[in-house]
């Protein structure tokens, strides 16, 4: 069976491309550091791993996850009980959100913060609204 | 969409602004033709993953969300005052109602009694749960897939969303839409909205507002 070079990882709000490492197994997803933080906003500090204020302390088996510049996003993210999955040939993964990271967001009640393109493809910011009230309604073509 | 147009251009000069999302996987062949129609003034965003859905914890449209001056929420994720078209007299009253809150909102800021103390927001919050989390990872690759031509293996993930998260008509009606344009109001839709029914899962709840009295069953 043979299987491209190029890995696709998505997030929540973005997708990047990686190369396949030859070194790592197929099916575990490593990432350097600076990609995961710009994948997932998710930024490896002294204190665990950090998004704005919130930090997830890694301790224990989770610190095993780490080797070098590197990291081992998929167990890592196991480890953190964070949805992680992968296509059948491991060529495509998702880092999901934690549903108590969401939960904790909604309930500070400041809105979340999105970018999506308008029909032009033009990128709008929610926050690019402040100072104004904001009805934020969904709609479908279905 | 003509009805938040004409509710914006109403409002629009009391620093008031529409953010309307498609949640629309088969991207701007699905949405642009009826928004250039419409020839909103709105802000009109595409959102093929259902991000919106994701961080807010949403589960069908149309759902709103009300967000004040300074970013922060003041009515959380609710129907946005749609309700079944085979009650025509409801229907139009349900949606006038809801504007109406709008209208005072925007004109008495913190004051409407349609805004929430902190404490009501926070309970009017739908609870995110594990399995929603996972639904939401799991469709976002089912659409990736789908769009990357893995038909097969997209419709497992999407799937698998829908198993995970059955109150979610998004994810439902967005998988058969996918599967078929014109699938998602099908034989298995009515099925699956009459099981919600008996189950007391209205498919449009009313907004929780002390003037949605008079429209209540």
């Amino acid at each position: 069976m043979s299987s491209t070079s190029a890995i696709q990882v998505l997030s929540a709000g973005r997708r990047i491309q990686i190369a396949r490492s030859a070194d790592r197994p197929t099916d575990e997803l490593w990432l350097d550091v600076p990609a995961l933080a710009d994948l997932t906003g998710w930024h490896l500090k002294p204190e665990g791993l950090c998004k704005g204020e919130v930090c997830v302390p890694l301790a224990g088996a989770a610190t095993d996850f780490l080797d070098g510049d590197e990291i081992c996003a998929s167990g890592l993210w196991k480890e953190l009980q964070r949805p992680v999955l992968h296509d059948s040939e491991c060529e495509t993964w998702m880092l999901g959100e934690a549903a108590k990271d969401r939960a904790r967001q909604l309930d500070t009640l400041e809105a979340p913060d999105f970018e999506l393109p308008d029909i032009d493809g033009k990128l709008h910011r929610l926050s690019d609204h402040r100072g104004k009230k904001v009805l934020l309604v969904t709609w479908a073509s279905w | 969409m003509p009805v938040w147009q004409a509710l914006y251009d109403e409002l629009k000069d009391q620093d008031f602004m529409i953010i309307a999302v498609a949640m629309d996987s088969r991207g701007l062949s699905a949405v642009s033709g009826p928004i250039r129609k419409a020839g909103t003034t709105y802000i009109s965003l595409l959102d093929q993953d259902h991000v919106v859905s994701d961080l807010y914890n949403m589960t069908n449209v149309p759902q709103a969300v009300w967000i004040d001056e300074a970013g922060r929420i003041v009515r959380p994720t609710e129907n946005a005052g749609a309700a079944m078209g085979f009650n025509l007299r409801k229907m139009r009253k349900t949606r006038q109602i809801y504007l109406d809150a709008i209208r005072d909102w925007v004109a008495l800021g913190a004051d409407s009694g349609h805004v929430f103390s902190e404490e009501e927001a926070r309970a009017h919050t739908p609870v995110f749960t594990a399995a929603i989390a996972e639904a939401h990872a799991s469709f976002h690759l089912g659409r990736y897939l789908q769009e990357k031509g893995s038909s097969r293996e997209a419709a497992s993930f999407l799937r698998r969303a829908v198993d995970l998260n059955p109150d979610s008509w998004n994810f439902f009606r967005q998988m058969k839409n996918l599967e078929h344009i014109l699938g998602s109001g099908g034989p298995e839709f009515m099925m699956r909205a009459r099981r919600a029914s008996k189950a007391g899962k209205e498919y449009y709840p009313l907004p929780d507002m002390a003037t949605m009295a008079e429209v209540a069953d």
